[in-house]
């Protein structure tokens, strides 16, 4: 496998996602646009959450995310990325996830983006657990959309 | 016989009431299919989690596994329902 050019970490800590911006730049010669995205904890309006516990695989993680960077980098002609996951106990409106591709143009750096988290919602390792107010607490089922999203890239090879 | 080092993950984790163990399995056990029947019928809370069956996702060495995939002494199997990340 080639080198990545792409900047994978998975941390309890928070993170600056101008800082990372900034940073995915400065690495990422004759980039011409970056694309972003960033997940935040979600609480519902409905029956809000007092926390979001990401569980997930150590062994696993990295080598799974990095899996999808080398895919992204060599689907997108990537001039660099950033792909950063959390885990352990958040509240709502914490950073969860960061993603973020740089390319010559802004096609292919939005859509890189779109495909890395697509790809992270089904193949990386992690689970969340809401907690709610009355003390219980809820694994979040998986999303039949989040499926459908990361087939959205099966045929597509840019 | 060979002995492997399970992992749980999630709402299995819990189901299992522990995180990890080491079995020594008999040679007939093979696959990952072949594990999951194995130790259901040592367990009955973990034939139940795996009774979801069409929800239970596995890894060997690390890399997703399907039910067919062999598994050999020494190998490190997970269990876990579909990722919920991102």
């Amino acid at each position: 496998m080639q080198d990545l050019a792409g900047v994978v970490r998975v941390q309890a800590e928070n993170f600056s996602p101008g800082a990372e911006l900034d940073a995915l730049l400065a690495r990422a010669p004759g980039a011409g646009g970056v694309g972003s995205f960033m997940g935040v904890v979600r609480s519902d309006l409905a029956r809000p959450i007092v926390a979001l516990t990401l569980e997930h695989y150590p062994a696993m993680t990295r080598a799974a995310i990095e899996a999808i960077v080398a895919e992204a980098e060599g689907r997108f002609l990537l001039r660099g990325c950033t792909v950063i996951h959390r885990f352990g106990r958040l509240l709502p409106g914490d950073r969860i996830v960061f993603v973020a591709a740089a390319a010559a143009h802004r096609r292919a750096a939005l859509d890189a983006t779109s495909f890395l988290i697509d790809w992270l919602k089904t193949r990386a390792p992690f689970w969340k657990q809401e907690e709610f107010a009355d003390g219980t607490a809820r694994w979040v089922e998986a999303a039949e959309q989040d499926v459908v999203d990361a087939d959205r890239w099966k045929d597509s090879r840019a | 016989m060979s002995s492997v080092r399970i992992l749980y993950f999630a709402w299995l984790r819990e189901r299992a009431g522990r995180s990890e163990e080491e079995v020594t399995l008999p040679a007939e056990v093979g696959t990952v299919g072949a594990l999951m029947a194995w130790l259901g019928a040592r367990d009955v809370e973990l034939a139940e989690a795996f009774g979801m069956r069409r929800v239970v996702r596995a890894a060997v060495n690390q890399n997703f596994a399907s039910a067919e995939t062999p598994i050999v002494g020494g190998d490190e199997v997970a269990f876990f329902p579909p990722v919920t990340g991102g």
